[in-house]
């Protein structure tokens, strides 16, 4: 392969409110057997990236348990392989990361050792599934400086919280604005980029020179009329999680069946890190209804329009409607819980009842466990 | 020199030919069990569990299955720098080539292998049977003895004794006596074919049986270590164990898994069952769906109703389709508005729509009514069953079959229908 792959995995937003005070937004479960991290990282293997850094801030404990092996992902080999940088204090540096482009910087002796002339880099908190070969062929083709992957939104949907951007006929970039107040175009960037490895290092490196500190902003946006930057247009299902809704609706997604046939029955696959669990029990008394289910679970009540991810223990007489319930939750018994995220380990006494009413309600008790 | 305290060698190289279409084309401890393992994962987790990483596994028959399930044993982490699991089929020499004829004859013809770790102890396992045993436990009685070899025991009903190897103990567990399925069994301590023998023990007795046809540790090697005056030790065990090695008995320990609270657990965070997980999405279950009583693995999807079942990964149950208390293995496919009752269904098959499984009396089979009975009907694996058929109890298919090899659209109870072929 012509590249090598960095996952920008260090972000947290406030927007995903309680959800993230547990992990980076790359370490969220999606689908019932995933992390979000789990696609950036198959689209590089399916793509024969050979070497991978995962760059790391924000409390980051879960997603480096997540990351503990690299052989699910194909990454345990001799040539290339999985790394894992979190910032450290050097005799050049004390900061944390303080940009996207910061974090490059810090790395940057793990940039100027590869031999591979591209750098393909992507966040680690967007669900799709992407051969970055094609972007990468398209790259050499327009003899671009720097891709930009982006995608239309539907009408309709805010695309506010993203960098918007206007290309002319050729696919050029003119106009780049990073979550601007009022959208002014619906062309949104996904976060994937692809660039000269060369000038990688070079625009970073002048970037640390200015004291700046943002990819996008210090480097896109800065650079737009200088460099050529265009933009590869997707129409494939792409989604990243930066709000509560936006991560709420992502997992609903892989209800429909569509998207389900998309990530789960179309090659290649999504690849996750194993966990040793037995089949999903069904005891009497369940009812599940249009549903995804883990292993591990055990399921007594009634389940609809909901995913229960791994480990989930659904009491009698339990409700769960439109709601997600993360790893590891033990409902105990008569527990109504409709529109809700339940938040990984926890445990729910018997007779709970919580209702989102408007919108989704982000659930965390952090009750003992006295049972199982 | 380095050395291992304690090795073990499983036997997994048995067909295990009472299982049928089952093991047309897979070994025993290959078959699949409780929807996402396969038979051997039970005592190679026992083995890790227990603190042996490094286990020798004979194969023979069919091991195409098996070599791949195994592999380098990661699952079980088993990958280890020295030691770890090892795959053993029977090899050519300068000499001699032989298959390995007998349970201790294999063991015999990997002597290097155990040589090599230089062992104190070697514990021989079968990859047979579902239970959870912890040997370091027998290895610190074995050690308590001083015993020359223990083999694990445990207590059958009175009435069912005659149908196993029967060890006869005084009061400290050392064992005075052996029948082999005895008419009048003079105890009810059935040898569960586990052994843990001191490592010089074992060499000798093998050295010295070496030229014994078909040299078996129940007929051949356990006896002559007895006759020699060896201390040998019952360890009794009273845990789940099951055979699975009918039909019938293969059934019953899948169905005992969907249990409320089964007595072989699989959800205790304790002494886990590791197997070689595919990657695989969580499970769908429509909104026709009905399910009860049933475990399900990953990657399944279910349109129809499933009671009383234990269906494997990938599986995928068509709308209007009824399953009840049958076993469906990976990534079968079962077509719209079936019904299947009390059938065991192995991996890969392709089932129609409007198939009825399990109708009629129950006739024994005309072909092997000593495999073919518990009212079952069985499907090998790759079969491909067509649209609209039906099918009666103590059957069992297998290939690529069509509608014209089932007179009037009906193979009667006790039919047996062998086609070449496998699903595409």
């Amino acid at each position: 392969m012509r590249a090598v792959g960095i996952i920008l995995a260090g972000g947290n937003s406030n927007k995903m409110r309680a959800l993230t005070q547990k992990r980076a937004a790359a370490a969220m479960p999606i689908a019932g057997s995933y992390r979000a991290i789990d696609f950036a990282l198959s689209n590089m293997s399916n793509s024969h990236i050979q070497k991978v850094a995962v760059l790391t801030q924000y409390n980051a404990r879960s997603l480096n348990e997540h990351l503990n092996s690299s052989k699910w992902w194909d990454f345990g080999r001799k040539q290339g392989g999985l790394y894992v940088f979190t910032p450290t204090i050097t005799a050049e540096n004390g900061y944390w990361y303080r940009g996207t482009a910061d974090a490059i910087y810090q790395n940057l002796d793990f940039l100027k050792r590869c031999h591979e002339p591209y750098v393909i880099i992507t966040s680690g908190d967007a669900v799709y599934k992407m051969d970055y070969n094609k972007v990468l062929e398209y790259h050499i083709e327009k003899k671009a400086d720097i891709t930009v992957v982006c995608k239309d939104l539907d009408p309709g949907e805010d695309a506010s919280r993203f960098g918007t951007l206007r290309m002319d006929e050729s696919m050029r970039i003119e106009e780049f604005e990073e979550k601007p107040m009022v959208a002014n175009f619906n062309t949104i960037s996904t976060g994937i980029y692809v660039i000269r490895r060369r000038l990688l290092i070079d625009l970073v490196e002048h970037c640390a020179e200015d004291d700046r500190h943002d990819f996008v902003t210090d480097i896109l946006i800065r650079y737009k009329n200088l460099k050529k930057i265009y933009g590869y247009k997707i129409k494939d299902y792409w989604s990243n999680i930066t709000t509560v809704d936006a991560y709420y609706r992502t997992n609903m997604d892989f209800l429909k069946p569509e998207v389900r046939e998309y990530f789960f029955r179309q090659q290649p696959s999504i690849y996750s890190k194993v966990s040793d669990l037995p089949p999903a029990k069904y005891n009497p008394g369940s009812a599940v209804k249009n549903s995804l289910v883990a292993s591990g679970s055990i399921i007594n009540g009634t389940v609809e329009n909901s995913i229960l991810f791994k480990k989930t223990f659904v009491g009698n007489n339990c409700v769960i409607k439109n709601s997600i319930i993360l790893n590891d939750v033990y409902l105990g018994d008569n527990t109504y819980i409709e529109n809700c995220i339940v938040e990984s380990r926890d445990t729910i006494r018997a007779n709970t009842r919580y209702v989102g009413e408007n919108g989704v309600k982000v659930v965390v008790e952090k009750n003992e466990r006295y049972v199982l | 020199m380095r050395k291992k305290e304690m090795i073990a060698m499983l036997l997994a190289g048995g067909q295990g030919s009472r299982l049928g279409v089952l093991t047309a084309k897979v070994a025993k401890p290959a078959v699949a069990f409780g929807g996402k393992y396969r038979i051997i994962d039970f005592p190679l987790s026992n083995c890790i569990n227990s603190g042996i990483d490094t286990v020798g596994v004979l194969t023979q028959y069919q091991p195409l299955r098996l070599n791949a399930h195994i592999g380098i044993g990661i699952p079980w982490d088993l990958d280890r720098n020295y030691g770890g699991v090892t795959v053993l089929p029977p090899y050519e020499k300068s000499e001699s080539s032989e298959w390995y004829t007998g349970t201790a004859n294999a063991i015999y013809q990997n002597m290097d292998y155990m040589e090599q770790f230089n062992p104190e102890y070697v514990l021989i396992l079968s990859g047979d049977h579902i239970y959870k045993m912890d040997y370091e436990v027998m290895l610190d009685y074995h050690k308590a003895n001083q015993a020359d070899v223990t083999i694990a025991a445990m207590p059958v009903p009175m009435e069912e004794a005659s149908r196993f190897g029967i060890v006869i103990t005084d009061e400290d567990g050392r064992i005075t006596e052996f029948q082999e399925k005895p008419p009048q069994p003079k105890s009810n301590l059935a040898s569960m074919g586990i052994y843990i023998f001191s490592w010089p023990v074992l060499k000798e007795a093998l050295q010295a049986l070496k030229d014994e046809p078909g040299c078996d540790f129940g007929k051949h090697i356990i006896p002559y270590c007895h006759e020699k005056g060896e201390r040998l030790f019952a360890y009794e065990y009273n845990g789940y164990w099951k055979d699975v090695g009918t039909l019938g008995s293969y059934w019953e320990a899948n169905m005992e898994l969907i249990d409320i609270i089964p007595e072989f657990n699989l959800y205790e965070e304790f002494w886990k069952i590791y197997t070689n997980s595919e990657i695989l999405p969580p499970q769908y279950i429509s909104a026709q769906s009905v399910i009860d009583r049933s475990i399900i693995c990953n990657g399944a999807e279910i349109y129809g109703e499933v009671h009383n079942s234990v269906i494997g990964s990938g599986v995928i149950i068509g709308e209007g389709t009824v399953v009840r208390d049958s076993i469906i293995m990976k990534d079968v496919k079962t077509g719209r508005n079936c019904v299947i009752d009390k059938s065991i269904i192995a991996e890969n098959c392709v089932i129609g729509d409007n198939v009825t499984f399990g109708i009629g009396s129950d006739v024994p089979n005309k072909l092997k009514p000593a495999i073919y009975s518990f009212g079952l009907v069985a499907v090998g694996e790759k079969s491909v069953i067509p649209d609209g058929v039906q099918v009666g109890k103590n059957t069992a298919i297998s290939g690529v079959t069509s509608r014209e090899d089932y007179p009037n659209g009906i193979l009667e109870s006790g039919e047996t229908l062998i086609k070449a072929g496998e699903r595409a």
